[in-house]
């Protein structure tokens, strides 16, 4: 049983450990999505929506393999449940707004093979959280996963117009703002309970 | 009729690419099942003894003297020999002539990272705390992981004071973190200044956990003992 | 004149079991240039041992996903194939977690919760779609061995650079004096993201000399 404070949680996964820049979760979409703040901040909301219902079916899940006895699905359930999800949010959002499927495109699919949900599934799992633990965590690691990639986008807008080095263009320039980033992340730290 | 003709046979392409579907997933998900449960099957025994040799090695880390373990398990008022599925064990170590030298508790508790997963040694004779061994530990290395090697934060563990009241209830004074050279009394740990969260952590776990065992521990001694 | 067009002729030759071993080695290497796999390379790359053993860990799904795919290849219908992927994928994954455990306890504590995002891995998924479900499996065992061999050598790179620097080891030896003061930013997570940084941009330096001369 974890006994930490859903506050706690929350600051913990958005911030403190956030996905991408502490865990290394989300790097695909985070190089191929980052590149203008609208289709962040909708990537970033999708994804959300996305861990916030694998967590619910995560947990349920565990507790059924559990009961059973069958810690050995544990990954092919939570994949298959992820798969699943992502297919029924893509068809949600194609009904609901086309233009916003069209603008995120290939991306949402490939939010199935998006470390950071089957992360987020296996790290609540492994802490042990309760159901409404596991709500914040998925809330918080969205959260932390939407507003660094909201930050890169930022700075890789503004850097458009800067004058870089050829070979650092792209992966690379991204990759070392990302570097700064999490260095300043750690400053977070203080913010643990 | 011959649009209802392609339309017929239209409709058994479909049918059969369903069952060629259907027989795909089928057979798949039977093959993948089939690897999985084998290989966790085969690999269970040897995991097994693995993780009971890790456990030892620390049990013997922690009661310094110690030749043989034994596990208890509380069931809400007393202790008996632990059964295969039994939680809420503690390790008794033995030394060659059936003597209890120590019980060695397991705790956890929130780091500053994840969670830290302890193993501490008590002494019941002397009521002290006779050794510790960080088990799991995902604190940042160079900086959290010092609550591992700083041999002066190790050597807190050698002797803290964990006496208990005279009714055996209550922990009379809660093992606490202090900063870093300010330890004045034996139930405090000495902190590490640049890991302070992993240091506090520590205290907060070793502290929650000798609240809840010690007084279980002391008072079913007996049922523990060997050879007496 | 003849020379000329028996060059033409060469090109038009089907790709050869070798080549599809060591385009994954250089050329397409799936870290370097196809930046694929990224989670678990800055993840587990602090030390050359876990990199090395994340490495292959991937590796080994890779090479026995691409078997499975190839070899069933004409059992899968088209609408079903990812699926299916996915879940022989999983399936190995689960696999080479519980043999890893039975290996060394230590290894899979350190690795800990990265393995199983192997599954995760767009490399491997890629690899089966764009591959293996298209050759036969002589061919797609060279693809696996060749971008498996790639992805440890990527890792390896990334895991020595990041050891040495970070914590003055290698392979869990001392390299340096007591004294030496590491550079601790280099085994922490901003530490990933600059030593990847700056393999991408020799690697690029290294593509822009090639195709200029």
């Amino acid at each position: 049983m974890n006994s930490e404070s859903f506050w706690s949680i929350f600051i913990n996964a958005s911030l403190v450990n956030n996905f991408v820049l502490a865990y290394f979760l989300g790097i695909c979409p985070f190089l191929g999505v980052s590149g203008k703040m609208e289709t962040a901040s909708k990537m970033g909301g999708a994804v959300t929506f996305v861990m916030l219902i694998s967590s619910i079916c995560a947990y349920g899940i565990h507790v059924f393999l559990v009961a059973i006895n069958a810690p050995f699905l544990q990954l092919i359930s939570y994949i298959v449940v992820i798969a699943s999800t992502v297919q029924l949010v893509e068809m949600f959002i194609k009904k609901m707004s086309p233009s916003l499927f069209r603008a995120l495109g290939i991306f949402l699919p490939l939010i199935t093979t998006n470390c950071a949900i089957l992360g987020l599934a296996l790290f609540q799992t492994n802490k042990g959280y309760s159901f409404l633990q596991s709500i914040v965590y998925a809330l918080g690691a969205g959260a932390g996963f939407t507003l660094a990639l909201i930050l890169i986008a930022g700075f890789r807008e503004q850097l458009e117009f800067a004058e870089v080095p050829k070979v650092t263009k792209g992966t690379v320039l991204t990759l070392m703002i990302a570097g700064i980033l999490s260095l300043a992340f750690m400053g977070f730290s203080g913010l643990a309970t | 009729m011959e649009p209802s003709k392609m339309e017929q046979e239209q409709a058994i392409l479909t049918s059969r690419d369903n069952f060629k579907m259907l027989r795909a997933m089928v057979g798949i998900s039977a093959l993948c099942g089939f690897l999985i449960v084998l290989t966790y099957e085969g690999t269970l025994p040897r995991v097994e003894r693995l993780r009971a040799e890790a456990l030892e090695k620390a049990i013997f880390r922690v009661i310094p003297g110690t030749s043989t373990t034994e596990a208890f398990a509380f069931d809400g008022s007393t202790f008996t020999k632990a059964g295969d599925n039994a939680t809420d064990i503690v390790y008794v170590g033995y030394d060659d002539l059936g003597n209890l030298k120590g019980v060695a508790i397991e705790a956890s508790g929130q780091g500053y990272a994840d969670i830290i997963k302890i193993l501490y040694g008590y002494n019941p004779e002397k009521q002290h705390i006779i050794g510790f061994y960080v088990l799991e530990t995902k604190e940042t290395p160079g900086l959290g992981d010092k609550i591992e090697k700083d041999k002066d934060f190790l050597a807190n563990f050698s002797a803290l004071d964990v006496s208990l009241s005279d009714d055996l209830e209550k922990i009379v004074n809660k093992v606490v973190t202090v900063k870093q050279g300010t330890k004045q009394n034996p139930w405090e740990i000495d902190g590490i200044t640049g890991a302070t969260i992993s240091s506090r952590a520590i205290g907060n776990i070793i502290g929650e956990s000798t609240l809840t065992w010690i007084p279980r521990i002391k008072k079913n001694l007996e049922k523990m003992k060997r050879n007496e | 004149m003849s020379e000329v067009t028996s060059h033409s002729t060469e090109a038009k030759v089907a790709p050869s079991s070798t080549d599809e071993f060591i385009k994954g080695l250089w050329r397409e290497n799936p870290v370097f240039v196809q930046v694929l796999g990224m989670c678990p390379v800055l993840a587990v790359s602090n030390t050359a041992e876990n990199a090395l053993a994340m490495g292959l860990a991937t590796a080994f799904v890779l090479l026995m996903s691409n078997i499975l795919v190839s070899s069933l290849q004409n059992f899968i219908p088209k609408q079903v194939r990812i699926a299916s992927y996915i879940l022989i994928i999983a399936t190995f994954v689960t696999i080479t977690d519980y043999t890893i455990q039975a290996i060394s306890v230590e290894l899979h504590k350190s690795l800990g919760a990265f393995i199983s995002l192997i599954v995760v891995n767009c490399l491997i998924l890629s690899r089966a779609e764009a591959f293996a479900s298209k050759n036969t499996v002589g061919k797609s065992i060279m693809d696996a061995l060749g971008m498996g061999g790639g992805f440890v050598f990527a890792l390896f790179c990334l895991g020595a650079v990041r050891e040495v620097m970070g914590n003055g080891t290698f392979f869990g030896l001392s390299l340096f004096p007591e004294g030496f003061q590491s550079w601790i930013v280099m085994i922490l997570p901003a530490g990933g993201f600059f030593t990847l940084a700056a393999w991408l941009l020799i690697f690029n330096l290294l593509q822009q000399k090639k195709s200029k001369q």
